[in-house]
């Protein structure tokens, strides 16, 4: 009952506050739009630095109330932009909380519940009502269980893992509630890999972490093609021309080779070319999937991969990176791309080095689909998931 | 043959560039070379005595703090992927935090458990504060902590990251800014107006990993910039990028060089000095000493000797005109930070346990004199100003003094 009513104050607050902000908007100064717009003029390699400072300096000097517009400017400002108008805001509270000085708590509050704002905006509101009040801002968390802010989520999730421990003993059903309630909020690998393994060791529970991340787990494989003197990351093999997956093609050392099928049972979708072509080395190796989107849409393909590697969507290069053996993490490259509806294509190179140690045996990938918080985005029929093996990372 | 402190003296003020003295304003002191003149009353005890104060941090981060006049300057990240940058100033008479900036992180945070997102050392002109992440941005505040500007180099150039983390610090020479952002994929060095943050220039480098930082000699009658790499070092000038000199016979890419005058002496086959003069071309080395091998920490000049730690923790001291070996004493490691030094005759170091360890330089061989165990990791370098020592962990920032 609590909990219904601090919901439905939220929602007036969210109301109040977005017809507030528009007239706040209309009503903001000629001279805080220029300097909000010299900033959101920062560009490639340092362009617009200078008049943002000068801005900057304009927009520091200013009282609490040019908090709000400056959060709010953030969701339509680049990387560099948020930053600069992040940084006017700290400055502002800092001298302001200095001078005893209050800042504008109802206006924050309202700024944190909107979640069309820019969630780091809204993270750094929360952060500013804490300093302010943290009891009361600590009782917001629960409502950030499924928030657009993966940061303002966290802070959710992990009252959730908290209270699933306190049950772990005396109520094995609400703790299998409370952490099932955790993992379908969960967004950070941290955590999901906390949850996932008290549902499974401690409580007996199957996990299904390749749905749950939205890993691509059903490929087709190709190689070993030449990587003799890394150069194969740059050379162009007939898949990069042309996808047959009924095509035998020369491969290394005029070997032919075909596509054939390889399918992960790995917990967190490692899809490992060692196992059907190898443990080689100087070779190249490709990986198609198909992917069907249940509508257009902007999305991420995100990619954790040691090896150099190159991703197509749809016949279209994303992006190619030529370094061996530094680090493997999900998660480790974020692209975003735009899905088309129906069928898509993913076409994955992969490219094995001369190193010889035994860190550098891995000739493997792994890559899913989701949206800009992380949440998975499920192909259309996507197959069950192949039962999984105990998780190598 | 030892050098007389005033000799010494006016080598150094001859390289030092615009900052004040007593200030510390870059990775391994204001010479790049671990050491600075002076500060003779430096207490040679580390001990709860001489803890002046000691701040919390609010993230983890290894790079060294710098001191500019009053203040004491470190960077930090925060977050689960250490993508909140932070940069914190104290003062340097009671650690009170006097402002804290925060940023988002623009490129990619990931790196090796054992080092952070904020493990390069922030740099100074005495006006402005330098500080750039493993993230590759790089960012320019006033002593006030006023934003002047920011670069995102990963955004500019997308494949520049190591996913082990970058480390090498930036250096200001003259009016420029100088940063190696070095790795296997897109690897460049280059000059950044003070001012704007703009590109005064861009050049290739190896593609291969690389962590250690530029640093400043004199050569040919300027000042020049010497990249260490896998492949060597290349002597630039700071102002445009310009080739001067190079050496091409491979060096290390962990410890970097240091310089006294216009010698450098730089982890390469062991320990290599060379003294590049102003014709340019390939230089040849003055000496070369297998047995003087520097692992992480880079190496320490003081006087006429040059100081490095092995990957045993052995310190050795070699007379730095010949390298000959002059003695070495096994230290508690293992090591991942500097040692440094002033003029009050001792070297300080703390291993990777946080043991701080002061070693008297005035014998005929070194010897420990001084322990402390501050009971957290670290990894980074100290830092020394107005005869007081500065250390940070992920989670404190400690200063040494004379006992109140």
């Amino acid at each position: 009952m609590h909990a219904r009513i601090l919901s439905s104050c939220l929602s007036a607050l969210v109301l109040a506050g977005i017809l507030g902000f528009d007239s706040a908007i209309a009503k903001l100064p000629a001279e805080l739009k220029q300097q909000i717009a010299a900033i959101q003029a920062v560009g490639p390699e340092g362009a617009g630095n200078p008049a943002a400072a000068i801005a900057f300096k304009e927009l520091s000097a200013s009282r609490t109330d040019a908090i709000l517009p400056l959060l709010r400017a953030i969701e339509s400002s680049g990387p560099l932009a948020r930053n600069w108008l992040r940084s006017a805001v700290e400055v502002i509270v800092e001298r302001e909380l200095r001078s005893q000085k209050t800042l504008p708590v109802d206006g924050l509050r309202v700024f944190l519940l909107d979640t069309r704002q820019a969630p780091e905006a809204r993270r750094l509101a929360y952060d500013l009502l804490a300093k302010i009040d943290p009891a009361s801002a600590k009782k917001l968390i629960p409502g950030f269980l499924n928030d657009p802010s993966t940061e303002l989520r966290r802070d959710a999730v992990a009252q959730l893992v908290t209270k699933g421990k306190s049950l772990t003993e005396d109520d094995k059903a609400a703790a299998i509630a409370t952490y099932r309630k955790a993992l379908d909020a969960a967004r950070d690998v941290d955590q999901v890999k906390v949850i996932a393994t008290e549902l499974s060791e401690t409580l007996g529970q199957e996990v299904d972490l390749p749905r749950h991340f939205g890993f691509l787990v059903h490929w087709q494989v190709i190689g070993p093609f030449d990587n003799s003197g890394r150069d194969g990351f740059a050379a162009v093999f007939p898949p990069e021309k042309k996808v047959d997956l009924d095509a035998a093609h020369a491969g290394k050392g005029e070997e032919q080779v075909k596509w054939q099928p390889l399918v992960s049972t790995n917990e967190y979708g490692k899809i490992d070319l060692n196992k059907p072509l190898g443990k080689l080395k100087e070779v190249t190796g490709y990986a198609y999937s198909e992917f069907v989107a249940e509508q257009a849409g902007p999305a991420e393909l995100r990619l954790g991969c040691k090896n150099a590697w190159k991703i197509w969507l749809n016949g279209e290069l994303m992006f190619g990176r030529d370094e061996y053996h530094r680090g493997q993490r999900i998660d480790q490259y974020k692209m975003s791309v735009h899905l088309k509806e129906g069928k898509n294509v993913i076409l994955v190179k992969l490219c094995q080095n001369e190193m010889k140690e035994k860190w550098t045996v891995e000739w493997e990938f792994q890559l899913r689909v989701c949206d800009a918080t992380g949440t998975a985005i499920l192909s259309t029929g996507r197959p069950a998931t192949p039962k999984a093996e105990a998780a190598t990372k | 043959m030892r050098y007389p402190l005033p000799t010494l003296f006016a080598v150094l003020t001859f390289l030092a560039p615009s900052w004040a003295w007593a200030d510390w304003p870059q990775f391994r002191g204001p010479n790049g070379n671990g050491s600075i003149a002076g500060n003779d009353k430096l207490p040679a005890e580390l001990s709860k005595k001489t803890i002046a104060w000691k701040a919390p941090l609010p993230g983890r981060g290894l790079g060294s703090p710098i001191i500019v006049g009053d203040r004491v300057v470190v960077t930090a990240a925060s977050g689960p992927e250490q993508n909140l940058l932070q940069v914190l100033c104290f003062s340097k008479s009671d650690g009170k935090e006097l402002w804290r900036r925060s940023f988002w992180a623009t490129g990619r945070t990931m790196c090796h458990a054992k080092t952070c997102v904020a493990a390069p050392t922030p740099t100074s002109d005495g006006k402005r504060i330098f500080a750039l992440w493993s993230s590759n941005d790089l960012i320019c505040l006033d002593l006030e902590g006023n934003l002047i500007w920011m670069r995102g180099l990963t955004l500019d150039y997308p494949n520049a990251s190591n996913s082990l983390g970058m480390a090498s610090s930036p250096i200001v020479v003259g009016d420029t800014l100088v940063a190696q952002i070095e790795n296997d994929s897109e690897s460049f060095a280059a000059g950044f107006d003070l001012v704007t943050g703009a590109n005064k220039w861009k050049i290739d480098r190896p593609k291969t990993a690389n962590w250690t930082t530029p640093v400043v000699l004199k050569s040919g009658g300027e000042l020049i910039v010497a990249l260490q790499s896998s492949k060597g070092v290349l002597g630039v000038q700071p102002a445009t990028g310009s080739e001067i000199w190079n050496y091409s016979k491979g060096a290390a890419t962990i410890p970097s060089g240091a310089v006294a005058g216009d010698t450098l002496y730089f982890p390469s086959k062991g320990l290599t000095a060379m003294r590049p003069g102003s014709g340019g071309g390939e230089t040849k080395p003055l000496w070369n000493e297998r047995a003087q091998n520097p692992a992480t920490a880079s190496p320490l000049i003081i006087d006429d000797k040059v100081y490095i730690i092995n990957g045993t923790g052995v310190l050795s001291a070699a007379n730095r005109e010949t390298g000959e070996r002059l003695w070495r004493i096994r230290l508690k490691g293992p090591f991942s930070g500097s040692p440094v030094a002033s003029g009050n005759g001792h070297l300080y170091i703390f291993n990777e346990k946080g043991i701080g360890q002061v070693v008297d330089l005035s014998g005929e061989e070194g010897k420990v004199v001084s322990e402390i165990e501050l009971g957290e990791t670290i990894i980074g370098t100290a830092s020394i100003s107005g005869n007081a020592l500065y250390i940070r962990s992920d989670e404190t920032l400690w200063k040494f003094g004379l006992p109140r």
